[in-house]
């Protein structure tokens, strides 16, 4: 018994060093020198400022402007957001808002009546946002992943049929061709690895950022 | 769904493809006498590690003496990482301008100190709000190596029980220990972790970086060791995330193919281990047979829920969702899940990890249909021991070879024996309490928490009815199993901000969950030590004709037939009440 308590104390000391230090720093050290991008977070800069990552969604929102000019703020207090009709949107996020250092799943079950208000109020959203410039568009056309909100929270994504209905929105607001919409979509959408595992889905912050290099950001 | 059945398929065939390169590879590193190729590298820390532990690998143990030091060596890990998590305001890295770490309270560390050790990895915090890198450094990953390696070792010595011709011995628990960590899991880990950092999955220190976002906001993202741990989780079954939403978060699961890695690892070693068993015993088919047991049980599994999550939701469908597939959307249940995984990848990993012990997840199993969640619960019903955790999950699957073996020769009339070696009323009863203790503990305790009004303040307020009864038995079950997915809602710490600042935890869940996830390590382990030393003592009887044969396609059927109803079947009844009532109606509550 003794002997058992002298070895495990060694032992927990010896592993703690082993997997707990020089493990990850080693990792750490062989990954800041071989993927320094990727093991940081695959990050996106504007000069020396990050301006988001590649890997995680960004809200693509501004704050609502009342009828005193002034902008609205709701009973706690927070600013009031709206989609900004000049960017492709991602998917939503009802149970974080985008947070990217607190994620946390909905957990809306399947048979809830809370869920179902949820998905209501995601799917009249859209259509609220997109119609006027996709006259006639029905819920039926709106795919799924549009009114759902991801795992993480920050799905980087949306489904390329998702992309296709906004692309009528950003070119109009935008004043682009539909073709150099489409064209940009295609180019900023991750297809299957190896043309097979996974779902293909357009990368939003890519894009928006690409629409920005040829329109500028907008106002 | 073409292209998703495409996707299972080369899952299964790679899989299948590396389980006898690995199988043989490990047979080799617990065969006295075989060396393998790593020993030119580690071979001269290993014969230090022994002088530095003071054992001597070649001491015999008995299965008393295996059974106690392994948990000697359990109790010291989890006081050494219960002191860790209690001191983080001291940890480096623990208040940085805008992050501030408090440790987390009594309750709540006792339940997920308890869960690690116990290789179970259930999670009442949230990672990147309420843990320091040095608390997942050398709190998880360490213990997400040891309890792994714990696990594997008994494994082992089960196996040299069963083979044993004379004497007690079943082997050296340090030997083991040193030799699992150093041969299979730390290689593997920087192998894999590399690979995943290739892919985007992150590997710093740094602070949490603040961006300034397009439109002018900013945006704090979390950083951290992410892949080092990440990597071990998958491998060792353990499933503890870095981050609160698992590997549905893409700094942990960056892309497809870094999923498609994780997905693999999560069942590369427990597969890899029937092929080990059969090799160590002398008969790969012995190996192959628990393997298409496994694997039968197993797809069946990814067949329904992938089906079932193709299908959306009744809040979908009364929200006037569109759920079907139309151009350019794959459709199906996409709440909860990511768009890059699909809804085939998230079925598959949700089955996979509800099978082995896992529990890691890459979608929200809580907003999954209501057949798409049995799927999950119906595998924990079967007391993971379809792949299961590495180790635990063939030692829980060659109990049940033994009660099927039993029931075998009990249908036959003849005196039941299992490769030579007679089974007798000992091994029966030991066998018994082992295949009894799990679902047992299950009842018992989602019966308490769902009695008591301690154990429903654990229900999320957004899962009335049976949902709520679903996140209790999934939470017990979950426990139970040491498998640590969850229907999330059911929270066991209340945190109100990031930091543990003014959290506190739900006393009863957290308690009743640590007891019940040590109860179910570490009985069920000794139980099977205890099987292992009695089959050592046993000389070995050649086969004759009367034998009933454990490797062909009879003894697999009765095999899975032995698995569902006894596992599966005391479970009926509370799946009827919760995930089967979800999935057949279309009412709302």
């Amino acid at each position: 018994m003794r002997r058992d308590l002298t070895t495990s104390v060694i032992a927990i000391v010896v592993f703690s060093v082993l997997f707990g230090l020089v493990y990850p720093f080693a990792m750490t050290g062989i990954s800041q020198v071989v993927f320094p991008g990727r093991a940081n977070g695959s990050l996106l800069r504007a000069g020396d400022t990050v301006i988001g990552s590649r890997l995680i969604a960004q809200p693509f929102a501004k704050p609502v402007i009342g009828k005193n000019g002034k902008p609205e703020t709701n009973s706690s207090g927070q600013p009031v957001l709206a989609p900004d009709p000049a960017y492709f949107q991602p998917r939503p996020s009802t149970a974080t808002e985008y947070n990217a250092a607190a994620s946390s799943f909905t957990n809306l079950g399947p048979n809830t009546a809370v869920a179902r208000d949820t998905f209501k109020a995601s799917l009249a959203g859209y259509l609220k946002l997109e119609r006027p410039y996709n006259p006639g568009l029905s819920a039926s056309q709106v795919p799924v992943d549009a009114v759902t909100s991801s795992a993480s929270g920050v799905d980087p994504e949306i489904s390329v049929a998702n992309a296709d209905i906004q692309a009528h929105r950003i070119a109009a607001i935008r004043h682009l061709p539909m073709v150099t919409v489409k064209r940009l979509i295609s180019e900023n959408t991750n297809s299957r690895f190896l043309g097979v595992l996974g779902e293909p889905g357009v990368d939003v912050l890519d894009l928006n950022l690409a629409l920005n290099r040829l329109t500028g950001r907008p106002r | 769904m073409f292209e998703g059945w495409v996707q299972i398929a080369i899952y299964v065939i790679v899989l299948i493809a590396l389980t006898p390169p690995l199988g043989a590879y490990m047979a080799r590193v617990y065969t006295p006498g075989e060396t393998v190729l790593l020993e030119r590298v580690f071979g001269r820390s290993e014969r230090f590690l022994y002088r530095v532990l003071r054992v001597d690998p070649n001491d015999g143990q008995d299965w008393k003496r295996y059974g106690r030091s392994l948990l000697v060596f359990s109790a010291v890990g989890w006081l050494v990482m219960y002191a860790i998590l209690r001191t983080q305001t001291l940890h480096p890295f623990s208040t940085y301008p805008g992050v501030q770490f408090h440790s987390g309270t009594w309750d709540v560390t006792f339940n997920t100190v308890s869960s690690f050790v116990s290789n179970t990895n259930w999670q009442y915090y949230g990672g990147e709000t309420t843990l320091t890198y040095f608390s997942q450094m050398m709190g998880m990953t360490v213990q997400n190596f040891v309890s792994a390696a714990a696990g594997i070792v008994v494994l082992i010595a089960l196996i040299r029980g069963i083979m044993a011709r004379s004497g007690k011995s079943i082997g050296n628990f340090w030997q083991d220990m040193v030799r699992t960590l150093l041969y299979v899991l730390l290689p593997l880990s920087v192998v894999g972790g590399l690979l995943l950092v290739s892919q985007g999955v992150i590997q710093n220190f740094s602070h949490y970086t603040v961006a300034h976002t397009l439109v002018g906001g900013t945006q704090t993202i979390a950083q951290g060791p992410v892949a080092s741990q990440v990597v071990i989780k998958q491998l060792g079954t353990n499933g503890g995330g870095f981050f609160n939403t698992n590997s549905a978060f893409p700094f942990e699961n960056a892309n497809r193919f870094s999923n498609f890695i994780e997905m693999l690892f999560i069942v590369l070693i427990p597969a890899a281990l029937t092929y080990t068993y059969g090799k160590m015993v002398g008969n790969r088919r012995q190996g192959w047979a628990i393997f298409a047991a496994m694997f039968a049980l197993w797809f069946g599994g990814v067949a329904v829920a992938y089906v079932a999550e193709q299908h959306g939701t009744p809040a979908q469908h009364l929200a006037g969702v569109n759920t079907h597939a139309i151009a350019g959307s794959t459709g199906g249940n996409m709440e909860g899940k990511e768009l890059r995984n699909g809804i085939v990848n998230s079925a598959l990993w949700a089955t996979t990890t509800s099978d082995t012990s896992n529990g890691s997840v890459n979608a929200a199993m809580e907003s999954f249909t209501g057949i798409g969640s049995a799927v999950p619960m119906g595998n924990l019903a079967m007391s993971d021991v379809v792949w299961g955790g590495v180790g635990c999950g063939l030692y829980g699957m060659l109990v049940y070879v033994l009660l099927a073996v039993f029931i075998g020769g009990l249908m036959v009339g003849r005196t039941p024996e299992f490769l030579g070696k007679k089974i007798e009323a000992k091994e029966i009863k030991l066998v018994s309490l082992a295949a009894l203790l799990t679902p047992l503990t299950i009842l018992v305790t989602a019966g308490v928490a769902t009695a008591s009004p301690l154990g429903r303040a654990s229900i999320s307020s957004n899962a009335p009815g049976p949902q709520g009864f679903s996140e209790t038995l999934y939470a017990y079950m979950s426990q139970a199993n040491n498998n640590g997915s969850a229907f999330a809602g059911y929270t066991g710490y209340i945190q109100p901000n990031a930091g543990n600042l003014g959290a506190h935890g739900v006393k009863l869940a957290d308690l009743m969950g640590g007891l019940t996830m040590l109860f179910a390590r570490f009985i069920p382990l000794l139980l099977v030590l205890a099987i292992a030393g009695a089959l050592a003592g046993k000389r070995v009887a050649p086969a004759g004709p009367g034998t009933m044969r454990t490797d062909n396609a009879t003894f697999v059927i009765l095999l899975i037939g032995v698995v569902i109803l006894v596992g599966a079947l005391t479970f009926f009844p509370a799946l009827l009440l919760g995930p089967v009532v979800q999935g057949l109606g279309t009412h709302l509550f």
